[in-house]
């Protein structure tokens, strides 16, 4: 893909990811955050967090099933931005939730199985933020990093079970965060499947009759 | 338009009886000044219908109201869908006029009232109550209403009738979220029931509630006619009511029915047991921003402990 090309697509993924936050404080400026500001802000970045995690889990599913590379340019920075939006979601927890009430956040943590898979969601994301840079891949080898970058996955699987979790009786937009995930992670494991079957059988036609 | 941006309270409404009576001219004559200052009530609610009633002072908190801006657009009506603003966009659907409301069962003398009726026949007062939320959020609302006791003495309970049911309007028409979504998906099992032992439904601080803030109940609110049981988490004063039945079982209620090791039929607020999924210990009084310590029966202990004396509370949540 020309360099153009890449740089307009990775702009327009700023521009995306960075509208929720804008939206934010667009209604934190105009007095528009409901009467229960500190949930709906809570609530609004836990869903961005997921739909933006969901959002970079689905562009290797893209590779796969419609053969375009442009999308794996955009894995990266999309994986960022989740973490950047879990980030904002947890510090909204701890100052305006709990403010800094550090013995009753931790008893959430320990005692609500939500806020455990929450948590162990945000720390699956952490090596991986920690890890982005071109440096680190160098070091930790590709193969290797790559390896290490499907964490990403469990932190989908912890991030939604975290989402059924809390949601109330009567909603819905859980399970079809929930649904979503299935699907990207079912094309990955077919995937694999048939990567597996094919290798079997060239290794099959090469021994000798 | 000046009266509307206005703030419609202060904590004057609750300390001053004269200026909260007055309120509308008092607003009126302080709109001109009130209304070059930015922010606080600017996008006040439209006042519905006015509905006087004097405040029982013995019966009301001491605490100024929640805005009643704030009370009218965070709502949990299921009926209207499962978003807090859900029940204030389409609250327009409902008909609260002219509205019966069938009182039946193990009584003597049953009878169905047109909701009007029962007004006159029961002068309605003002109590202001804490309404705390499962979900761990709480407001203080100034209702309008008459005991229920008062209600039910007038049709007769008999001997057998040990609680009593109350249903919800069933009209996909006036209730939207009342209509099955994708793969028959239905939030709640409509329509909406909930239930009070006997003598809890006859405490007199079990209220009717036909009004609020001074005016006919909005629709949003749970119009024409709910009630209000101030020590209970809010969704078990059920609203919009078409049916007030006596009965001799506990009657099978709609959130309990959802989920049961989530809602008891009792769900009398207690900081000490949990919701299975988030702690009951502290609440978010809508308009603070500190987490306040969520009080024993919602602060209502002394009135109402007595119904419970001997229970587990731990086993009968
Ligand atoms: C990968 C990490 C995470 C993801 C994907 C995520 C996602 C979400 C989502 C989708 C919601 C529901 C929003 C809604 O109701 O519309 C939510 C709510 C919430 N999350 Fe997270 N979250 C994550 C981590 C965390 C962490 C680390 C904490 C705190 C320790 C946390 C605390 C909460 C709280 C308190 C709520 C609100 C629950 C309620 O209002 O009942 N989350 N999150």
């Amino acid at each position: 893909m020309p360099r153009r090309a890449r740089l307009a697509l990775k702009a327009l993924v700023w521009a995306a990811c960075l509208a929720p936050l804008s939206w934010l404080v667009y209604r934190f400026a105009t007095d528009d955050l409901t009467a229960n500001p500190i949930s709906f802000v809570t609530n609004t970045l836990g869903d961005w967090t997921l739909r933006i995690l969901l959002a970079s889990l689905t562009m290797t599913p893209l590779r796969i099933v419609c053969g375009l590379a442009w999308p794996i340019a955009l894995r990266r920075l999309l994986g960022l931005f989740a973490f950047f939006y879990v980030c904002l979601h947890f510090s909204v927890w701890i100052v305006l939730d709990f403010f800094f009430d550090w013995p009753r956040m931790w008893e959430d943590i320990v005692k609500r199985p939500y806020i455990t898979l929450g948590m162990l969601g945000l720390l699956s994301l952490l090596p991986l933020a920690l890890t982005s840079t071109r440096g680190w891949i160098k070091r930790l080898g590709a193969r290797t990093w790559t390896r290490l970058h499907r964490l990403a996955y469990l932190a989908g699987v912890l991030g939604c079970l975290h989402f059924l979790w809390l949601a109330k009786v009567g909603r819905t937009d859980q399970y079809w965060h929930a649904a979503t995930l299935a699907l990207l992670l079912g094309v990955r494991v077919v995937d694999a499947g048939l990567r597996f079957a094919r290798r079997r059988r060239r290794a099959a036609s090469t021994v000798p009759a | 338009m000046l009266i509307r941006r206005a703030p419609r309270f202060t904590s004057n409404d609750v300390t001053d009886e004269t200026l909260y009576w007055n309120r509308r001219e008092w607003i009126a004559a302080a709109a001109a000044t009130l209304a070059l200052l930015p922010g606080e009530g600017a996008a006040a609610a439209p006042a519905g219908p006015p509905l006087k009633a004097a405040r029982n002072e013995g019966l009301s908190l001491k605490e100024p109201p929640t805005k009643f801006d704030a009370a009218t657009t965070y709502n949990n009506f299921y009926e209207f869908g499962v978003n807090k603003d859900d029940p204030a966009r389409l609250a327009h659907t409902l008909r609260p006029r002219p509205w019966a409301v069938q009182v039946d069962g193990l009584v003597h003398t049953p009878k169905t009232f047109d909701v009007d009726e029962l007004i006159r026949l029961h002068p309605p007062e003002e109590r202001v109550y804490a309404l705390r939320c499962v979900e761990a959020w709480s407001m203080v609302i100034p209702w309008i209403g008459f005991p229920l006791g008062a209600l039910l003495r007038r049709v007769e309970p008999t001997g057998q009738a040990k609680y009593v049911e109350f249903t919800t309007l069933l009209d996909p028409n006036q209730f939207p979220a009342q209509r099955r979504g994708f793969f028959g998906f239905s939030s709640l099992d409509w329509p909406y029931v909930e239930g009070l032992r006997l003598d809890e439904a006859m405490h007199p601080l079990t209220l009717v509630t036909v009004g609020m803030y001074g005016q006919v109940l909005p629709n949003q609110n749970g119009a024409p006619l709910r009630v209000v049981v101030p020590w209970k988490y809010g969704f078990k004063s059920a609203k919009s009511i078409v049916r007030i039945r006596l009965v001799a079982e506990e009657p099978k209620t709609a959130w309990n029915k959802a989920a049961a090791q989530e809602y008891g039929f009792y769900s009398n607020v207690n900081p000490e047991v949990s919701h299975p999924r988030w702690s009951q210990a502290t609440e978010r009084r809508i308009g603070e921003f500190r987490r306040r310590p969520t009080l024993m029966f919602n602060g209502y202990a002394d009135q109402v402990a007595h119904l419970y004396a001997g229970m587990n509370l731990k086993a009968l949540y």
